[in-house]
């Protein structure tokens, strides 16, 4: 590719755009076409067969209302869980949707384990045992058994297309070669998922990518949102997992299913003096390792035979490397305990609830568009069955846009674009000798986020002067990364250059928000030192949108279920 | 994490290509490479696309990898995963997706 290359420009119009062929996205695209009969296109990165969360396969459903517990029982745990800073009618809408999109993937093939009368065996009041290693072909077979959708695979989604505050579609690219896309339509689902790769992972070498979250889920969404002046949430609220060190395989099965301890290196089992919410037992873990006692374990030695056996398989479904490591050191679960660790920060509304501020028909502050997903805030703990929910509650909010005119996008419009993906490709006259590549920039953005961020390095603590040395650094590297044009060999390189820019964007977006909860709400997810105790003036949402170049910060009082909020 | 491809098996059908959620695998001439290992995510995607064999999940030495060698052959309803030890003493363990997990 060089900067006098021409552009092929493709131009696509549909009824419902769905941005993202994920888990939120496919479920949207088919309930959509069973409540009407317009078309749907879904514009997704790589093969919906396996992107995003779902690609090796997930282990239970994580929200599900069991037998005795009322969908205001999940927003009461869930809630509180949030230390309070959940959308109560967001969660209620959620919860009630759970159990229906749960039978309806048990109609799309998903094999759910069941008691002796034949219901699905609940463990703890909302979790339920699946085989889950082919969750996503099964939704994507369902997908393209409706002829009504259509499969645009390998575009990049890079720019709302929006006048007057109103969605007219979307820009993207081929991760393949030079074209760019000009999608339009009546309405827009963002349902891109959540951000990894802002923060240094736990292995920053050659393993980099063996994270928790998919790397390849770059906060797209988060960052268009945000430069289109979009309202969003909770950015301070970080996730960070508890995982098995290494492979970053998920502790969870371990914990519920060998009822395996969390002991520190004295052998001593320190879980319980921490608390019980997810931050909570992270914090544990962290205490425990800060104060010398680490590391630490989930106690598994002693599980018998056949235990230790069905944790291979279980790990296969989900998290083949986790069985990889088992096997080939021969140190498996029933030999010795397994080691455990916190990752680095993530940014996603499907744990936490960062994302898109959206009413209760979780349309964006953009009209005409909708979030569901990891990319949609307010609504923490939603997991895989939540996503399903919320695409399902966005693509009938989207139904009332069908009576409008389909919008037409100008002329003027597409060449910016154009002339926008052209000045990254825009050789400098003279390659000077310091000039860095995407890589070097990531991962000195990585370093930065982990430094004065509250990354794995600082022990996840921030201050009011870290804070603002981040966002200096970040504000240096953005700018580096716009106006150093880089030497970009081809399609995908570009797509590298705009996935670093995303992040950026959304780094110094998640800085703004951390400086403005004055307060630790979270421990084990972040410890700002100079406010290092929880303060209830701050029991309110930390909100912002991006004004004339600036980013504003909006504090919104609390929501509770039952009302429905209007924006 | 990584994968390895062996020429000489792959037959280039170019399925693990195709899968792959970071479009990290190319086909060069009549076989599979990938690019950019270690922007690999280790999901096993295309081992299990993978009709010939030819694909193998490897854990880097930075996560303590020792050299053993994992594929998946999809037969039906069971996934046989097939992991080679660092020494070349091969293990199988076959999964029934038609049975829910236990834990
Ligand atoms: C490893 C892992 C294990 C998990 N295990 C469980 C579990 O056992 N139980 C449970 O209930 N939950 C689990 N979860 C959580 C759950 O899977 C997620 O919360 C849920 O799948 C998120 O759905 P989503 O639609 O928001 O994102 P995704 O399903 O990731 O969809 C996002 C889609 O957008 C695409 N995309 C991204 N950027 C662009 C762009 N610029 N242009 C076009 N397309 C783009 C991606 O390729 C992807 O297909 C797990 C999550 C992970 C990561
Ligand atoms: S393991 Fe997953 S991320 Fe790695 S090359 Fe294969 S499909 Fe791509
Ligand atoms: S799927 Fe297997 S045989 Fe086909 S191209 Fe990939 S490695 Fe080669």
């Amino acid at each position: 590719m060089n900067p006098e290359m021409k552009w092929e420009i493709k131009k696509l119009t549909t009824d419902f755009l769905i941005l993202g062929g994920g888990t939120a996205g496919c479920y949207a695209a088919l309930t959509f076409c069973e409540h009407s009969g317009g078309h749907v296109l879904i514009a997704e990165k790589a093969n919906i067969k396996r992107s995003g969360c779902l690609a090796a396969g997930v282990n239970a459903i994580n929200a599900y209302i069991a037998p005795g517990k009322t969908p205001r029982s999940y927003v009461d745990y869930a809630r509180a869980d949030a230390e309070g800073i959940a959308r109560g009618d967001l969660l209620l809408t959620m919860s009630e949707g759970l159990n229906r999109a749960v039978r309806k993937l048990e109609e799309l093939g998903l094999v759910i384990l069941k008691d002796e009368s034949g219901r699905y065996a609940a463990r703890g009041g909302r979790n339920i045992k699946i085989n889950g290693e082919n969750i996503k072909p099964l939704l994507a077979r369902a997908v393209a058994g409706q002829p009504r959708i259509t499969i645009l695979e390998r575009v990049s989604v890079f720019e709302y297309i929006v006048r007057d505050n109103r969605i007219l579609g979307a820009f993207a690219i081929s991760v393949d070669e030079p074209v760019l896309y000009v999608l339009t339509a009546k309405a827009v689902l963002c349902a891109t998922g959540g951000a990894a790769g802002l923060y240094k992972p736990n292995s920053p070498g050659f393993s980099r990518h063996k994270m928790w979250y998919p790397p390849f889920n770059t906060g797209a969404g988060y960052a268009m949102g945000i430069r289109a002046g979009a309202e969003m949430t909770t950015f301070e609220m970080r996730f960070v997992a508890l995982r098995c060190k290494d492979t970053i395989a998920p502790t969870g099965t371990l914990a519920q299913g060998v009822s395996a301890k969390q002991v520190n290196t004295l052998g001593e089992v320190y879980e319980q003096q921490y608390g019980l919410t997810t931050s909570q037992r992270l914090y544990g873990t962290l205490t425990e390792n800060r104060e010398g006692r680490g590391p630490c374990y989930l106690r598994t030695v002693g599980i018998t035979a056949e235990q230790d056996e069905d944790l291979q398989k279980a790990y296969l479904n989900m998290a083949p490397s986790q069985t990889l490591k088992w096997i080939e050191s021969g140190r498996t679960p029933a030999v010795a305990n397994v080691e455990i660790a916190g990752t680095e920060p993530y940014i996603v509304g499907g744990h936490t609830a960062s994302g898109y501020w959206v009413d209760t028909k979780r349309e964006t502050t953009i009209r005409g568009l909708f979030a569901a997903g990891d990319v949609a805030g307010g609504c923490p703990q939603k997991y895989v069955s939540g996503a399903f929910a919320e695409g399902e509650i966005a693509a009938k909010s989207a139904l009332s846009h069908m009576d409008a005119a389909t919008p037409v996008v100008w002329e003027t419009e597409i060449q910016k674009a154009r002339r926008f993906l052209e000045s990254f490709l825009r050789q400098p006259s003279k390659k000077s000798v310091d000039q860095r590549s995407v890589d070097q920039l990531e991962e000195e953005m990585q370093a930065v986020m982990d430094e004065y961020a509250g990354g794995i390095g600082s022990g996840y603590r921030y201050s009011e002067q870290s804070l603002a040395a981040a966002a200096e650094k970040i504000r240096a590297l953005a700018e580096e990364a716009e106006t150093n044009a880089l030497a970009l060999a081809d399609a995908r390189a570009l797509v590298y250059s705009l996935e670093l820019r995303e992040r950026l964007t959304l780094c110094n977006s998640v800085i703004a928000h951390l400086a403005a909860r004055k307060e630790t709400r979270w421990p084990g997810f972040g410890e700002n030192t100079d406010y290092p105790e929880r303060n209830d003036a701050y029991n309110l949402y930390i909100n912002s949108k991006r004004e004339n170049g600036k980013l504003k910060i909006l504090f919104r009082p609390l929501v509770k279920e039952g009302e429905i909020y209007e924006h | 994490m990584s994968i390895e491809i062996t020429r000489g098996v792959c037959t280039g059908c170019g399925k693990c290509a195709a899968v792959c959620p970071g479009s990290l695998i190319k086909l060069a001439g009549d076989a599979a490479v990938i690019e950019r290992p270690e922007r690999c995510w280790g999901c096993a995607s295309c081992v299990k696309e993978c009709p010939a064999g030819a694909m193998a999940l490897y854990l880097g030495e930075d996560i303590g990898g020792l050299g053993g060698r994992m594929t998946v052959k999809c037969e039906g309803g069971l996934l046989h995963w097939r992991i080679t030890m660092p020494d070349g003493t091969p293990k199988t363990i076959a999964i029934d997706s038609r049975v829910s997990n236990r834990y």
